[in-house]
């Protein structure tokens, strides 16, 4: 166990390795580079020209006159002291503008996951069970359209409705008197009246997912064999479903809770921009719009850590939970 | 006696028939993805002929019907039914007190529809300058999807955003075909190092978020680029992730049949190794490529509608359904003008369509079962 463990961290560490180095491949991509846009910045709003001694100067000081894999480690260097550089639009620590909108976007994402199986695993089920009745192809098209539709689409639609029948504007995450202020109880009860939308938008194409794998699972596996014995033994049919076929299909669902979550992070980022919400989404949007490329790079960089860092979490509690996926990784 | 005769005959045809052919008839028993293939074979030619079947030119603006709603094709009039279609007129009206216009059928003006009508100049795929579309009024106004803020005909932009969303998909498709075969046929047939370093960097990129890297990839393409350059550019992110998938079926695939015995007659008949995989390996697993490339397609339709709804994607004045979703990003807005949400229907239904024809496809894959 304690191997297993050790070779997942080795792995993941090396993966959080290459995901910093994609990160800082996108803080470079677009053309010019930090300084000339300090630089640029610095003269409209002084509206003069800069002396070429002090940009040189300038470009010493920020190291962007050096070959890039210097340049790669320099910035290495400095995010392992929590450094993350300045953010050029909000001219303020990258790291503080991440920090105070991650923990929403955790939670959310938490939610969304819980909505998912919440939602997936039990419509799944009973679409198995009772197959081809009303309900299953009811809950099959909504799965269907839970699917195709995009996320930002069905966010859109469904504020259209609120808005449309209950008069209601549901963007963002907080009403405009709790907007500004501290943490109080009036606070987080705004909050979770809010929440739903959001949760219910990021999860609903898992969900939809879930519910066909879940049903096609149960099914295989309720024509095997052995069911069919247990049932000529008289074994109660409610007992009977819970005590084997459902626990043999929902083995391969629960062990890809993790392959689940760069799904939701991806569609919780655009959806995050379509209701507005104050979390790390629209922040990368605008970032990205302003070429603020030293936060984009970063944000991208803690999405994909927290993925990475989440999936190597239910990885190891499943191979506490599941003794087959201990041996058979560890060998 | 000749029932009998005749159920043989069928079922020797069974037997007889080639495994291309069984797929086929597996397939039509499909009704669900028979119905998709007819919907997208529509939606195909109507994009391919986006310039024949709309009714306008993309950028001719109407300023006199702004935010117009939908005019509704009618066969009846109060003296009865009509063979030939028409819409009625519409009459502007502007409330003294909000300013805000709103639009009513005027029933005393009728405009018939017609086929083959002469309308805005064209060039056909940028060839053939003509000036005759599909159908059309000839005098007043048809709007059947409505306008837009600048009193554009929404029906002819959504026939021509159908163009470019649905090629990007089909482009982006090919490309990670292309990847995904190459990488995934390297992985599967020598295994060993490279396929472990093939497969490390399948998994590396699965982690990583799709959207946040595909919207920090399309901001980081020049300002400066043409629609083209754009289009394309747009194609290559998508399949940058989009192969990895792919690959990993054709791996799949491939380490299942490299232990086969005909694999291994090939081989002691002297057979080199690009011979058999493209002779003997290839036509193996072909169709589980093709319904796995149908599976991927969605996934590629809406990750450039939700680019191009962000500003990230496709920039006016090329329109893909994303872009045409722009105007219905402000929840008044589209409170007031509910047909803005039209070109999501067509995501919608462009997607589900291709995931019922996948699911077909899938059956008949396997058409011993």
């Amino acid at each position: 166990m304690l191997i297993y463990v050790m070779r997942r961290f080795l792995y993941m560490a090396v993966i959080l390795l290459l995901l910093s180095v994609v990160a800082f491949i996108i803080i470079q991509l677009p053309p010019g580079d930090y300084v000339s846009a300090y630089i640029a910045e610095l003269e409209t709003m002084k509206g003069e020209r800069m002396e070429e001694a002090e940009i040189i100067a300038l470009r010493k000081a920020y190291g962007v006159d050096q070959p890039i894999y210097i340049q790669y480690f320099k910035w290495i260097r400095k995010l392992l002291r929590g450094d993350f550089g300045i953010s050029l639009q909000w001219q303020r620590p990258v790291i503080d503008l991440i920090a105070e909108r991650l923990p929403l976007t955790v939670m959310i994402c938490a939610l969304a996951t819980v909505f998912t199986y919440a939602m997936g695993v039990p419509i799944g089920i009973y679409s198995a069970i009772r197959q081809y009745s009303a309900g299953d192809y009811f809950f099959t098209v909504v799965g269907f359209i839970g699917l195709a539709a995009p996320n930002f689409l069905l966010a859109l639609i469904l504020m259209f409705l609120f808005y449309k029948y209950l008069g209601l504007s549901v963007g963002g995450l907080f009403s405009t008197q709790y907007m500004n202020v501290p943490w109080s109880v009036g606070k987080f009860i705004d909050m979770v009246k809010h929440l739903p939308i959001p949760v219910i938008v990021i999860g609903t194409p898992g969900a939809a997912a879930l519910i066909r794998t879940m049903r096609g699972c149960l099914l295989d596996e309720l024509h095997k064999q052995y069911v069919i014995t247990a049932r000529a033994k008289g074994v109660a049919e409610r007992t009977l479903l819970f005590k084997y076929p459902i626990r043999v299909a929902i083995n391969p669902i629960v062990s890809t809770i993790g392959w689940t979550l760069p799904w939701l992070v991806s569609g919780g980022t655009i959806t995050e921009i379509v209701l507005s919400l104050p979390t790390t989404g629209p922040l990368l949007f605008q970032a990205l719009l302003k070429q603020d490329m030293e936060l984009a790079g970063s944000i991208i960089m803690f999405l994909s850590f927290l993925t990475v860092i989440g999936t190597f979490i239910s990885d190891i509690l499943l191979a506490l939970l599941d003794p087959r996926i201990r041996y058979e990784r560890s060998t | 006696m000749k029932k009998e005769k005749r159920k043989i005959g069928a079922e020797e045809k069974f037997y007889v028939a080639t495994q291309w052919q069984l797929m086929w008839r597996k397939f039509k028993k499909h009704k669900l993805a028979i119905l998709g293939g007819t919907i997208l074979v529509i939606f195909y030619v109507l994009g391919t002929f986006c310039e024949f079947f709309s009714t306008q030119d993309l950028y001719k603006q109407h300023l006199g019907y702004i935010h117009a709603p939908p005019q509704r094709i009618r066969f009846f009039h109060e003296e009865g039914f009509h063979l030939r279609p028409f819409v009625y007129g519409l009459k502007r009206r502007l409330d003294p007190r909000t300013l805000r216009r709103t639009y009513v059928e005027d029933k005393t003006k009728k405009y018939p529809i017609y086929f083959f009508v002469h309308g805005d100049k064209y060039k056909l795929w940028n060839l053939f300058p003509t000036d005759v579309h599909f159908f059309g009024v000839k005098e007043g106004t048809m709007f059947l999807f409505g306008t837009d803020k600048l009193g554009r005909d929404l029906f002819s932009r959504n026939l021509y955003a159908a163009r470019i969303s649905l090629s990007v998909s089909l482009i982006g498709v090919a490309l990670s075909f292309v990847l995904g075969c190459i990488l995934g046929g390297i992985s599967g047939y020598f295994g060993g190092r490279v396929d472990m370093a093939i497969q490390r960097v399948i998994e590396f990129l699965i982690c990583i978020p799709t959207i946040p890297l595909w919207m920090a990839l399309s901001a980081a393409l020049p300002k400066k680029w043409s629609p083209i350059k754009v289009y394309f550019g747009i194609t290559i992110i998508l399949s940058i992730v989009g192969w990895c998938g792919l690959a990993r079926v054709v791996r799949g695939k491939l380490l299942e049949l490299r232990e086969e015995d005909f694999v291994m007659a090939a081989k002691i008949a002297g057979a080199s190794e690009l011979r058999i995989i493209v002779n003997h390996l290839l036509p193996s697993f072909l169709s589980y490529l093709i319904v796995s490339l149908t599976l991927s397609i969605p996934n590629m339709i809406l990750g450039e509608t939700s680019l191009s709804f962000l500003g990230l994607g496709i920039r006016a004045p090329a329109v893909s359904w994303g872009v045409l979703l722009q105007n219905a990003q402000n929840v008044r807005t589209v409170a007031l003008h509910p047909w803005l949400l039209i070109p999501g229907l067509f995501v919608i239904i462009t997607v589900l369509t291709f995931n019922f024809l996948g699911d077909g496809l899938r059956d008949a894959a396997d058409p011993y079962k």
